[in-house]
């Protein structure tokens, strides 16, 4: 039973973001939308975090939100990958389940 | 992806606890019911919930080059014949309200935006259970 988690809050403003990465099982994803998006660029004091996560679980980014916040998807962590909304929408199909991380 | 798409269809229902303008959440959830309809897939409820249910009012005015949230709500039910439903018990609250609930609660107009409709949350758990994803946004 693969889950894909969603995040929408900034790691730096909130802690649902790390509570997530706390909770992902093996075989999870993690989509980071909104302001979650910012905790995809590399060398932050957040990126170690998701360097973890990328060894047992896949990590994406909503390009669309990337792009409304100024951030390139050259800075982004390698491993992570930007997805749109179509992307998002095959995210729900392969996983069997959602948690939106609020 | 992987995933064989048009393989299979999947049924969805969304949760909206953001009003519009609040955030972003509103407009990330039209984006997202636009894409899961544009691949053929069904979303069979939209649940407006919290402030989510400021969505469903035709009084709002946004400046003509911004977005209209509202409308487009509105736009999508009636072009993919969505089932639009807000919680009447938040609905009351934040003063939504349909041309019934106004001449019971004695108010002098209603506000209901066309496409939506008002009803209890016993609409999101049937929703939800007839859904293959149930997806929530805002809060």
């Amino acid at each position: 039973m693969a889950m894909l988690h969603i995040v929408n809050k900034s790691p730096f403003e909130r802690t649902a973001f790390e509570s997530c990465l706390k909770h992902i099982s093996v075989g999870d994803s993690v989509l980071m939308i909104e302001d979650a998006v910012v905790g995809a660029m590399q060398n932050t004091r957040f990126s170690a975090h998701i360097e973890q996560a990328l060894q047992e679980s896949s990590v994406y980014v909503l390009s669309g939100d990337l792009a409304a916040r100024g951030l390139s998807q050259e800075r982004i962590i390698s491993g992570v990958t930007a997805v749109d909304y179509e992307g998002f929408v095959d995210l729900t199909v392969e996983c069997d389940t959602t948690q939106s991380w609020l | 992806m992987s995933l064989p798409l048009g393989a299979f269809w999947m049924k969805y229902t969304l949760m909206i606890n953001e009003g519009p303008y609040q955030r972003q959440s509103s407009d990330t959830a039209l984006h997202f019911a636009r894409a899961v309809l544009a691949k053929g897939h069904e979303v069979i409820r939209v649940f407006f919930y919290h402030d989510g249910v400021n969505n469903g009012t035709r009084l709002s005015v946004p400046p003509r080059d911004d977005r209209q949230i509202q409308q487009a709500w509105s736009d999508l039910a009636k072009a993919h014949s969505l089932d639009l439903v807000i919680c009447i018990a938040a609905a009351q609250r934040r003063g939504i309200t349909d041309a019934k609930e106004a001449k019971r609660q004695g108010l002098d107009t209603d506000n209901l935006l066309e496409g939506f409709r008002i009803s209890g949350l016993g609409q999101l758990i049937e929703g939800s259970v007839e859904a293959d994803r149930t997806l929530v946004f805002g809060g």
